[in-house]
C-alpha cells in the first residue's frame, strides 16, 4: 500500500498524476482522425495502382515537369503572400494599439474578410478586378491606362485573394500579440532614455518576434493551401496550377487515390520544411512572459 | 496621448493611407457583388441596367439553400460543441503541467494546424470514405473538428496561463475539490477564452472550403461548398444568382460576427489586452 503510494508520489513530482486523463480526449482524437489517416495515406503512397515498385508514385511526380513545377508555383505564391501579409500587419498593428475613438469599429471592420472567405473574395474579384470592373474603369477613366490591365485568371487574382483573407487575420493576430506586451516596459525604456526607434528595436521587437513568427507560419499554411482561390480567380492550368490542385486532380479527376496520397505527402514535406526553418528560427527566439497579464 | 494623435509622422499618412487603400478595394470587391446581385443586366457599364431581386428567389430555389444552411448551421454548431469539450481539458494540462513527453504531445497537437487541409484532408477523406462516414454529415463534422480541436487548445493555452495558479490553489486549500475547482474557479474566469475559441472555430468552419468538400456527399453540402459548385459550374447559371448566394453567405458570416464581437473583442485573441492608463 505504502509502496503505490510513493511510487505515485515520484511520478506525480515528475508531473505525471490524475490531471494527465484530462489530455485523453484529445489524444485520442488526434490519433484516429489525423495520425491514423495520415498513415493510411503514407502507406497507401508506396502501393502504386499500376505497380512498379514502392517509390513508382514519387518518381512518377517528378519525373513529370508539369507535376514537379507545382511545389515552385505554389510556393511562389504563398511566400510573398504570407511575408506581405506578416510585414504590413506590423507598422499598422504598432499605430493601432494603445486607445483611440474608432478602434474597436476598425479592427471589426478588419474582422469582415475574415469571413468572406475564400470563395466570395474570389467571385468579387473577377467582378471588381475584370476586364470591365470598377477597377480598371476607374483606372482608364483618370487616364492612367489605355486599356484594362489583366488582374484576373493569372498570377495576381490569386495573390490579392490572399491578402485579402490573409492580411486581416495576420494583422489581428499580431495586434493581441502585441497588445500582450506590458506598455510598461517600453516606458521604462523610454525613461532610461532610449528613442522611439530605439525602444521598437530593443524592447518590442524581441518581445513580439515569436508571435510574427507563429502569425508567418498561419498565414503561410493559409496560402500554401490555396485550393479554390488558384482555381476561380487564377489559371489552374498554368501559372496558378498550385500543388493541392495537382492532388485534388489525381483523386478526384483520375481515382488514383495512392498517387493523390504522394502528392499529398509531398505537399506536407515541402511545407514542413517551411515551417521547420521558421520554428527553428523561432526557437532562437526570447520566449517566456511579455508582462501581459490581464 | 491627444498631443500624439494630433502630431501625424508622414510614416502615419502612409500607414493610413495604406489601410484605407486596402479597405476602398475590400470595398469595391464585396460591393461588386452586392450589386451584381441586384442587379437585371449588368455587361460593360458603371452599375447595372436596372435592378431587381428576383435572382435571391432564383438562388434559394435553384440551389435548395434552405438545406444547404440548416446543414451548414448543424455542422458548425456540432464542431463547436465537440472541439471545446475535447479542446479545453487539454489546454489546461498543456497549460498547467509539466510531465515527460509533453514536447512531443503538443507538436502532434499543432501540427493539423501546420498541415494544408488538403495535405491530410485527402487521405483523411479516403478512410472515411473507408468506415462508411464520408458522403454524410458525420464524415464532415468529422473532418472539420481535425483543424479544431488543436485550435481550440491554441487559443486556450493563453488564456488558461493567465489565470493565476494561486487562486486554484486557495480554492484547494478551502476544501474545494476538483470538479469544484473547475467549475466554480475556471469555468467562469475562462469565460472569455471559451467564447473567443467557440467563435472562431464556428467562423472557420462556416468558411471552411477544403475539408467539407472533399467529405460533403450531395446532401451534406455546407454553403461555401455548394458556392463553389455553383462557380464552377458558371455558364450554366445566371451569374447573378451565384452573386445572390454568395451575399447571402456573406450576410450569415456577418451574423456571426456581430454575435461575436459582442462576446469577443477582436484584439484578444491571443492574449488579454492591458489597456494603456488614461
Amino acid at each position: 500500500m505504502s509502496q503505490t503510494a510513493s511510487w505515485q508520489h515520484r511520478l506525480a513530482e515528475r508531473g505525471v498524476d490524475r490531471r494527465l486523463w484530462l489530455l485523453l480526449p484529445a489524444t485520442v482524437f488526434v490519433l484516429l482522425l489525423f495520425i491514423y489517416p495520415f498513415l493510411y495515406g503514407l502507406s497507401l503512397s508506396f502501393q502504386p495502382l499500376k505497380g512498379g515498385g514502392a517509390l513508382a508514385n514519387y518518381q512518377k511526380f517528378f519525373n513529370d515537369a508539369y507535376q514537379r513545377d507545382t511545389i515552385a508555383t505554389t510556393l511562389k505564391i504563398a511566400l510573398p503572400a504570407a511575408l506581405l501579409n506578416v510585414l504590413a500587419a506590423v507598422p499598422i498593428a504598432f499605430r493601432m494599439r494603445g486607445r483611440f475613438r474608432g478602434k474597436r469599429l476598425l479592427t471589426t471592420v478588419l474582422v469582415v474578410p475574415i469571413t468572406l472567405g475564400t470563395v466570395l473574395t474570389a467571385q468579387g474579384l473577377l467582378n471588381y478586378l475584370g476586364p470591365t470592373g470598377w477597377f480598371n474603369r476607374i483606372l482608364m477613366a483618370v487616364h492612367l491606362i489605355d486599356d484594362p490591365i489583366r488582374l484576373t485568371n493569372n498570377y495576381w487574382g490569386v495573390f490579392f485573394s490572399l491578402i485579402i483573407t490573409g492580411f486581416p487575420f495576420a494583422f489581428l493576430l499580431v495586434l493581441s500579440y502585441l497588445s500582450g506586451i506590458d506598455p510598461t516596459l517600453e516606458r521604462a525604456a523610454a525613461t532610461l532614455g532610449a528613442s522611439r526607434a530605439q525602444r521598437f528595436r530593443r524592447i518590442t521587437l524581441p518581445l513580439l518576434a515569436p508571435g510574427l513568427a507563429t502569425t508567418f507560419l498561419l498565414t503561410f499554411v493559409l496560402a500554401f493551401s490555396v485550393f479554390p482561390s488558384a482555381v476561380l480567380v487564377g489559371n489552374p492550368a498554368g501559372s496558378t496550377r498550385v500543388i493541392s490542385l495537382a492532388a485534388y486532380q489525381a483523386a478526384y479527376e483520375q481515382y488514383d487515390y495512392a498517387y493523390a496520397s504522394a502528392i499529398a505527402m509531398i505537399m506536407g514535406v515541402v511545407e514542413l520544411v517551411v515551417v521547420a526553418i521558421v520554428l527553428l528560427w523561432r526557437s532562437r527566439l526570447y520566449t517566456g512572459s511579455t508582462g501581459g497579464k490581464g | 496621448m491627444s498631443t500624439r494623435a494630433l502630431k501625424a509622422t508622414p510614416t502615419a499618412w502612409l500607414i493610413w493611407a495604406v489601410v484605407v487603400f486596402f479597405f476602398v478595394n475590400l470595398a469595391g470587391v464585396v460591393g461588386s457583388v452586392l450589386v451584381s446581385s441586384f442587379g437585371r443586366r449588368w455587361f460593360d457599364t458603371w452599375v447595372p441596367d436596372g435592378f431587381t431581386t428576383q435572382w435571391y428567389g432564383d438562388a434559394w430555389h435553384e440551389f435548395g439553400l434552405l438545406q444547404v444552411i440548416s446543414v451548414t448551421l448543424i455542422a458548425s454548431g456540432l464542431v463547436v460543441v465537440l472541439s471545446v469539450l475535447v479542446g479545453a481539458p487539454a489546454a489546461y494540462v498543456l497549460a498547467r503541467q509539466d510531465f515527460p513527453g509533453k514536447r512531443l504531445v503538443y507538436l502532434t497537437f499543432l501540427l493539423p494546424i501546420l498541415m494544408p487541409p488538403i495535405t491530410y484532408g485527402i487521405p483523411l477523406a479516403t478512410v472515411l470514405y473507408k468506415f462508411g462516414f464520408a458522403g454524410h454529415l458525420s464524415g464532415v463534422v468529422l473532418a472539420n473538428l481535425v483543424p479544431s480541436v488543436p485550435f481550440v487548445i491554441l487559443t486556450m493555452t493563453p488564456f488558461i496561463e493567465q489565470v493565476d495558479p494561486k487562486i486554484e490553489s486557495a480554492a484547494r486549500m478551502l476544501g474545494a475539490n476538483t470538479r469544484a475547482v473547475f467549475l466554480r474557479i475556471l469555468a467562469p474566469l475562462l469565460v472569455p477564452g471559451l467564447l473567443a475559441s467557440a467563435i472562431l472555430v464556428l467562423v472557420r468552419t462556416v468558411g471552411m472550403f477544403e475539408l467539407t468538400f472533399l467529405t460533403a456527399g450531395p446532401d451534406s453540402q455546407t454553403l461555401v461548398v455548394a458556392l463553389y459548385y455553383s462557380m464552377s459550374a458558371a455558364g450554366i447559371r445566371a451569374q447573378q444568382s451565384v452573386d445572390a448566394m454568395a451575399v447571402m453567405y456573406t450576410a450569415m458570416m456577418l451574423v456571426l460576427l456581430v454575435v461575436a464581437l459582442r462576446f469577443v473583442n477582436p484584439t484578444q485573441l491571443v492574449a488579454r489586452v492591458k489597456e494603456e492608463p488614461e
